[in-house]
């Protein structure tokens, strides 16, 4: 594993995008970062602005209006940026799979490396997927 | 020429001031992580931050000056990195200072301000444009008490602006702080340093909640990765002039470098206590609160100051 690869899992910055999403994994997703669970232990830290990220969590099922945002927000990220689909919505499109108006799941649209199921998923279950996206990370 | 390089690139330039930076900037989210009841990162943290950012793609935005938008960075690391030489350099050897070298930091000190204007306004983003004409808004609030409150040692030492003899003078014959002109011209100074470090009560420019990162919200990797070197840095170089101008310095010889450090930290974690307690003003609270009652707090320094209390 090279320095940079290391430097990268002791710090990844997250970049939080939902989308038509119904906020229970939004606020699972925040849960997360509370003092109770302190993601910052990890060097995990929430950012505001999509060129500083290294991981993008996206959440809910991607509307059509949604899709042209994520595709043009994952344009816009500085490379390597990771992407992790939190929620049934994300990973699947669950209850909204014959939706008029979804574009559909997140791998439909742009790479994804974690997925995160769960309706919503406990922070737990979130700080889970997250080790194994580092542990896969430095495996290469 | 070889020493000045040294001292430049090595010691107190640079690379001393860059590594205090890092650990610095530890403490500060170490203290905040205490305050907020969590554990907090490990103490590499900011070393790994910064060695991903080097990492990290550098993205160019299309509607933004290319050139400005990647050399301003630089322009604000190189202030304080001299700023660093001439405080360290002071304080070693008190003899060889030039005349004027406080008028030199007091200037130096605001081209990191600058550096993050002209990069905000290169990067081509409204948000960005917003949060470099807040932070301009800003050094011409905190600039006039922040001159003023210096003034009083000044004054006090009879018009000396030479670092090396304001130590000395200090040496001789107490600390600015004891004295009570003194003691209203540093608690003036601190506000300001909270504002020019921009932290919490001050930290309009890059207010997150507003307006994302401001400045700063353009810049991807390398220079970014500088950009936060610089703040870092500042952390570090800021409250050490504010420990040479009210405080004595440090002096560097056996027990006294321990005093001297401790001095510091203290300033420090003052620091990062206020910016933990507080909420953040508004552009046009922050304005008034500085030409109205920092600005006539620092007269009233200066004053006591003539009168010689």
């Amino acid at each position: 594993m090279d320095l940079k690869t290391k430097a990268l899992t002791k710090s990844i910055w997250v970049f939080h995008f939902a989308s038509a999403s119904c906020n229970n994994c939004d606020i699972e997703i925040l849960d997360a970062l509370t003092p109770k669970f302190d993601l910052e232990r990890f060097g995990i830290l929430l950012i505001g602005s999509i060129r500083h990220a290294d991981a993008m969590l996206v959440t809910g099922a991607v509307s059509h209006k949604g899709a042209v945002r994520l595709k043009r927000l994952y344009e816009q990220a500085p490379k390597p940026c990771l992407v992790v689909a939190v929620g049934c919505c994300a990973c699947s499109m669950s209850i909204f799979r014959d939706s008029y108006n979804m574009a559909g799941p997140v791998d439909r649209l742009i790479p994804v490396h974690a997925y995160i199921p769960g309706c919503p998923p406990k922070p737990e279950a979130i700080i889970m997927g997250v080790v194994k996206l580092i542990k896969a990370l430095k495996k290469g | 020429m070889a020493k000045t390089l040294f001292y430049f690139i090595v010691f107190p330039g640079f690379l001393f001031t860059a590594l205090v930076g890092l650990l610095v900037s530890w403490i500060d989210r170490k203290v905040t992580a205490r305050v907020q009841w969590r554990v907090g990162p490990p103490i590499l943290q900011p070393l790994y931050d910064f060695v991903k950012l080097l990492g990290k793609e550098t993205i160019v935005p299309q509607a933004g000056s290319r050139l400005t938008f990647l050399l301003s960075p630089l322009l604000g690391l190189a202030a304080v990195t001299i700023v660093s030489t001439i405080l360290w350099l002071a304080m070693a050897s008190p003899e060889v200072t030039f005349l004027g070298d406080l008028i030199v930091v007091i200037y130096l000190l605001t081209i990191p301000s600058i550096s993050v204007i002209i990069g905000g306004f290169a990067s081509g983003n409204p948000l960005a444009s917003l949060g470099a004409s807040r932070e301009m808004k800003m050094i011409l609030a905190y600039e006039l008490p922040f001159i003023l409150a210096i003034f009083t040692p000044v004054i006090k030492a009879h018009g000396v602006i030479r670092l090396g003899e304001l130590l000395r003078y200090q040496w001789g014959n107490g600390i600015f702080l004891s004295s009570w002109s003194g003691f209203i011209a540093f608690v003036v100074a601190i506000i300001c340093m909270q504002a020019k470090l921009a932290l919490v009560p001050f930290d309009i420019p890059e207010a997150e909640t507003e307006i994302i990162a401001g400045p700063y919200i353009e810049y991807s990797g390398a220079p970014l990765a500088v950009y936060k070197l610089t703040r870092w840095m500042m952390l570090f170089v800021v409250p050490i002039f504010l420990v040479i101008m009210f405080m004595g310095g440090i002096v560097f010889s056996g027990w006294h470098i321990l005093w001297g450090i401790l001095k510091y930290v203290l300033l420090l974690v003052l620091i990062i206590l206020i910016r933990n307690t507080n909420p953040r003003l508004r552009i046009d609270q922050a304005i008034k609160f500085f030409w109205g009652p920092m600005t006539i707090l620092a007269v009233m320094g200066i004053i006591l100051a003539f009168l010689g209390i």
